[in-house]
């Protein structure tokens, strides 16, 4: 019958060895005709009463044996079995397994019950094929009976908590309509020592309370949510980590839910048990809303989303669909709606600073003054409190490139190949260095070594003197070098239009190469042993420093031009697939994702415990760093792959739409 | 082509005995912590309880040339069996042996050799996972009754690769900080982390035994892939639930702060746990890592 611990593998040997004959008698009064399963404490037999000679009436039972050693246990335990069963005894419920009768045999215990024709809900599942799921009306309408039976036994004149509902305990009839019937009451926990040995399976039904000994109305129907969640979706929670229901929406993996039953669930699955439904009459009510959304004509839904689509500030009056008298109203559950995003807040900039042509660099801040480069072929200096012009310097060519600060330069590469500094304080040019490409790449300095690095459209990697403009070395790369190179313990990483992230060496000898199915314009950062970059190729790459080989990867849709942000153990990047990533480094687990429904090249920026970044639709998105979940967005007037920089609680950040905007963080 | 070096010989010790499942492959009468590169020790023990070791073990370590440099390179698996009727060994030897196999001819000789990496070669991070399905495929097939825990450390450099399901654990004890670098899958585990029971109430619990995910349960098999770096003069300690349901944390870090060399540090954790009650078989592995030789 219950097959509760089929997937429960002990490691001592299973008392389950010495199993009745076929023939034999029990009582002088039951025939055994087979073995149904395997319990936790025995088999389940089917059985036929000698009694009824005439007339073939089968029953069910269920044996236990008492291993335990200790005599006065054993005692305990008879005695505790005798009452519960006289509990059962007393239930008259037609989705209640009644009980006929119960004897000892030496260490063994019998309990006779109606034989139940049909099969367990576990089994239901498991016969599905493949890729289909159980229709939701005929599970709503099981939850609807489980209800009723878990109202009847709680408001029971001794009160009866069932404990243990899970798809093997419930059978469905084979005979009428289709009803639900409980099996196991859980009689045989009586018996139950401390187990031994690891086992497989947890219960993946019973409620977190319950395992610190309480049991109430509320456990049983997080049990009931459980149960449902796993019919309707497959998800079996005994095999996920426990009490991670909130993560687990069931419309994530069975799309066709409605909504309606999804919220009964989450609500009836909560962590907290004062947040599930107040009384499984509740629930009850709550299945049957459901159900009645579910099985309504569609023009009725049709009709309703109409209705429920507020026009302005009027929001009609919501029509009467329900045939039976109106239900109490079920407040409405609290559920998490990852990437929903309510109370969405917009914001007004601080000031906004005009430039005469696109802004794609991004802007660096430092001491109270925001450096940027635009595409009007100037050089910027702004004030970041007041957004006025602090100096201005005209180079020969458009600049997509972004800034580098270094002591008293700010150095910048620009699409008339040359690299210019110029003095913090005024913008005088301190030295130029040219190369035979446009650059677009930035300068990224090593302190220790003092240069700077850099990328040209002449496929090279420079090398120069940071004090000097002067050419220490070039590296060849196999196509331009448009990514950002960064140091790390004397390696130098750069990603090129030849497919390779470069590992170059400070002498400037190759020491590895990663080969990507395509160009690598992101820039590389190193964390700890890792190298994170993103390709063209829609992967994000963690690699080895020391060798290149991948440690791990995640798959995008899209290219990635975005390049990666490092914040503690995480890191973030945008793709064209429209999503921002939050990865771990140490597991390269996505552990949340953001779709910002428009291409993200804009490198996010990790300020404050919030995220910023910039959308092709022209958006300046901020959200939560913890979960991802959005907290304000502001729109320019043209695509932002400008990465934004933050100081003093303002985030900066250029637009296409000619402007650099200071936004309050 | 490169050529392999081996620096410790191989020797083969088979148990005599059927329920031993024990894969060993170095030699450790010599190993001292202060040779480069990794240093292992190793033991498993039936305990004081139980009749059969259901614990299996693997430990490789080599050496390999390639382009100028010297590579250390180790696979050191612990997996601990379950499902009675001697079956329990099976499903954890037959983790173990999958698990060495699969590593050795993707990772070890694809790898190791090029300086040239490419997105064709799958990720580390994918291949232990690859590694671990296939184990799970296995055990399905050939004993669906069982089941085993399995982690699995792969070193590579300095760089170490953990992957991991069920409750057998991967520690890295450096200066004198023991740091758990595996989550159990346990519902005890789940328990505390969510605040449940204190981490004294989990190591009695009624249910401290139950694992949510195991290998050879289901064909959806989520494995955890962490990686690490393995800094010179840390200890990479792997063991099953018969160390560490036994031997706390503390303890651990203590007979791990002095160790005239790692044998006899493995002795003494087994010895503990042995001391403690032994309720369960107890297999530990140690790993050291050396100053690196580049």
């Amino acid at each position: 019958m219950s097959e509760e611990t089929r997937r429960l593998k002990v490691k001592k040997p299973s008392i389950g060895d010495q199993v009745l004959p076929k023939g034999a008698i029990l009582q002088e009064r039951y025939e055994i005709l087979r073995a149904l399963g395997l319990g936790g404490m025995g088999y389940v037999y089917q059985a036929r009463d000698l009694r009824f000679a005439n007339i073939k009436r089968l029953c069910a039972i269920k044996e236990m044996i008492s291993t335990s050693p200790d005599p006065k246990f054993r005692k305990v335990a008879l005695h505790n079995f005798e009452r519960e069963a006289n509990t059962l005894a007393s239930i008259n419920h037609p989705s209640v397994v009644k009980i006929y009768d119960y004897f000892t045999e030496g260490k063994r215990i019998y309990l006779v019950m109606e034989y139940v024709e049909g099969k367990d809900l576990e089994r239901m599942l498991d016969e599905l094929p493949k890729g289909t799921f159980l229709e939701e009306s005929r599970v709503l309408k099981w939850g609807i009976q489980l209800c009723d039976v878990l109202a009847f036994l709680h408001e029971n004149e001794t009160p009866i908590v069932y404990r243990d509902l899970k798809p093997p305990n419930v059978m469905l009839r084979d005979k009428g309509p289709d009803t639900v019937v409980l099996i196991d009451f859980g009689i045989a926990k009586a018996f139950q020592e401390g187990q031994k040995g690891t086992m497989m399976g947890t219960e993946g039904y019973s409620p977190p309370e319950q395992y610190r000994g309480i049991a109430s109305p509320q456990g049983d129907i997080y049990a009931l949510g459980a149960t449902l969640h796993h019919l309707l979706t497959r998800r079996d929670p005994k095999l996920q980590p426990p009490f991670t229901f909130h993560e687990a929406p069931p419309r994530n993996f069975n799309p066709k839910i409605t909504e309606l039953t999804e919220q009964v669930i989450m609500r009836s699955v909560n962590y907290d048990k004062d947040k599930r439904f107040d009384s499984s009459l509740e629930m009850g009510i709550a299945l049957q809303k459901a159900l009645d959304k579910n099985t309504q004509p569609e023009w009725m839904n049709q009709m309703q989303q109409i209705y429920d689509t507020p026009i302005g500030e009027e929001k009609p009056a919501t029509p009467e669909y329900q045939a039976s008298p109106k239900p109490p109203e079920v407040p409405a559950p609290e559920i998490s709606a990852p990437n929903i995003n309510k109370g969405t807040g917009t914001i007004q900039p601080l000031w906004k600073f005009e430039c005469e042509d696109d802004v794609r660099s991004s802007p660096r801040v430092r001491d109270g003054i925001v450096y940027i480069g635009s595409y009007d072929q100037w050089m910027y200096a702004i004030d970041a409190k007041s957004g006025s012009k602090v100096w201005k310097y005209e180079v020969g060519g458009g600049i997509a490139a972004s800034p580098c600060l270094y002591k008293d330069k700010v150095i910048i590469g620009s699409e008339d190949n040359v690299v210019y500094a110029f003095k913090v304080e005024d913008g005088t040019p301190a030295w130029t260095c040219y190369t035979k490409g446009m650059v677009r790449s930035s300068v990224h300095v090593s302190e220790e070594f003092e240069v700077a690095l850099f990328g040209s459209d002449d496929n090279h990697l420079y090398v120069i003197d940071v004090n000097t403009g002067r050419l220490r070395w070039k590296f060849h790369a196999g196509g331009m070098v448009r990514s950002t190179p960064c140091f790390s313990d004397q390696l130098i990483f750069v990603g090129s239009e030849d497919n390779h992230l470069h590992a170059v060496t400070i002498q400037g000898k190759s020491k590895w190469r990663f080969e990507s199915s395509l160009g690598i314009v992101a820039s590389p950062v190193v964390e700890g042993n890792l190298v994170l970059v993103g390709s063209k190729d829609g992967h994000f790459y963690a690699l080895s420093k020391k060798a290149g080989n991948q440690v791990w990867r995640v798959k995008t849709n899209k290219p990635i031009y975005s390049s990666p942000r490092v914040h503690g153990k995480m890191v973030y990047f945008g793709g064209i697939d429209e999503n921002l990533y939050a990865v771990e480094i140490q597991s390269g687990r996505v552990k949340w994702k953001f779709n910002a429904k428009s291409h993200i090249i804009s490198t996010p920026l990790v300020f404050n415990d919030a995220i910023y970044f910039g959308t092709s639709s022209g958006e300046v998105i901020s959200l939560v760093l913890k979960n991802g979940k959005e907290r304000w967005r502001f729109q320019t007037d043209g695509p932002v792959p400008s990465s934004p920089d933050g100081y003093e609680d303002i985030i900066y950040i250029g637009s296409t739409d000619c402007h650099v905007y200071a936004l309050p963080a | 082509m490169q050529f392999l070096r081996r620096i410790f010989t191989r020797e083969k010790i088979s148990v005599d005995t059927s329920l031993e499942t024990t894969e060993i492959e170095t030699d450790t009468s010599e190993v001292s912590h202060y040779m480069p590169g990794l240093n292992v020790a190793y033991q498993t023990d039936v305990g004081q309880v139980r009749e059969q070791n259901e614990d299996s073990l693997y430990a490789l370590n080599v050496y390999l040339e390639a382009n100028d440099e010297t590579i250390p390179f180790g696979i050191f698996i612990v997996a601990d069996g379950m499902g009675g009727y001697l079956k329990g060994e099976v499903a954890s030897s037959t983790a173990v042996h999958t698990v060495a196999d699969y590593l050795l001819s993707n990772i070890y000789m694809p790898i190791l050799n090029e300086n040239t990496q490419s997105a064709k070669q799958k990720p580390i991070r994918e291949i232990l996972e690859d590694a671990i399905l296939m184990a799970n495929t296995k055990i399905m097939e050939t004993t669906p009754e069982a089941g085993t825990t399995l982690t699995v450390a792969m070193v590579m450099r300095d760089e170490l690769h953990v992957a991991h399901v069920g409750d057998s654990r991967a520690y890295l004890y450096h200066d004198n900080d023991l740091e758990q670098l595996t989550v159990d899958h346990s519902l005890v585990a789940r328990l505390v982390e969510l605040g449940q029971v204190t981490p004294e109430e989990a190591l009695v619990h009624p249910q401290r035994n139950v694992l949510y995910r195991a290998v050879g349960q289901t064909d959806d098999l989520d494995a955890e892939v962490y990686y690490r770096s393995f800094p010179a003069n840390s200890y990479l300690l792997m063991c099953s639930d018969g160390l560490w349901g036994l031997v706390d944390d503390e303890e651990i870090a203590h007979i791990l702060s002095s160790p005239p060399n790692l044998q006899s540090c493995v002795s003494n954790l087994i010895t503990t746990a042995n001391a403690n009650g032994g309720d369960d078989n107890i297999t530990v592995i140690l790993v050291g890592m050396g100053e690196l030789p580049m």
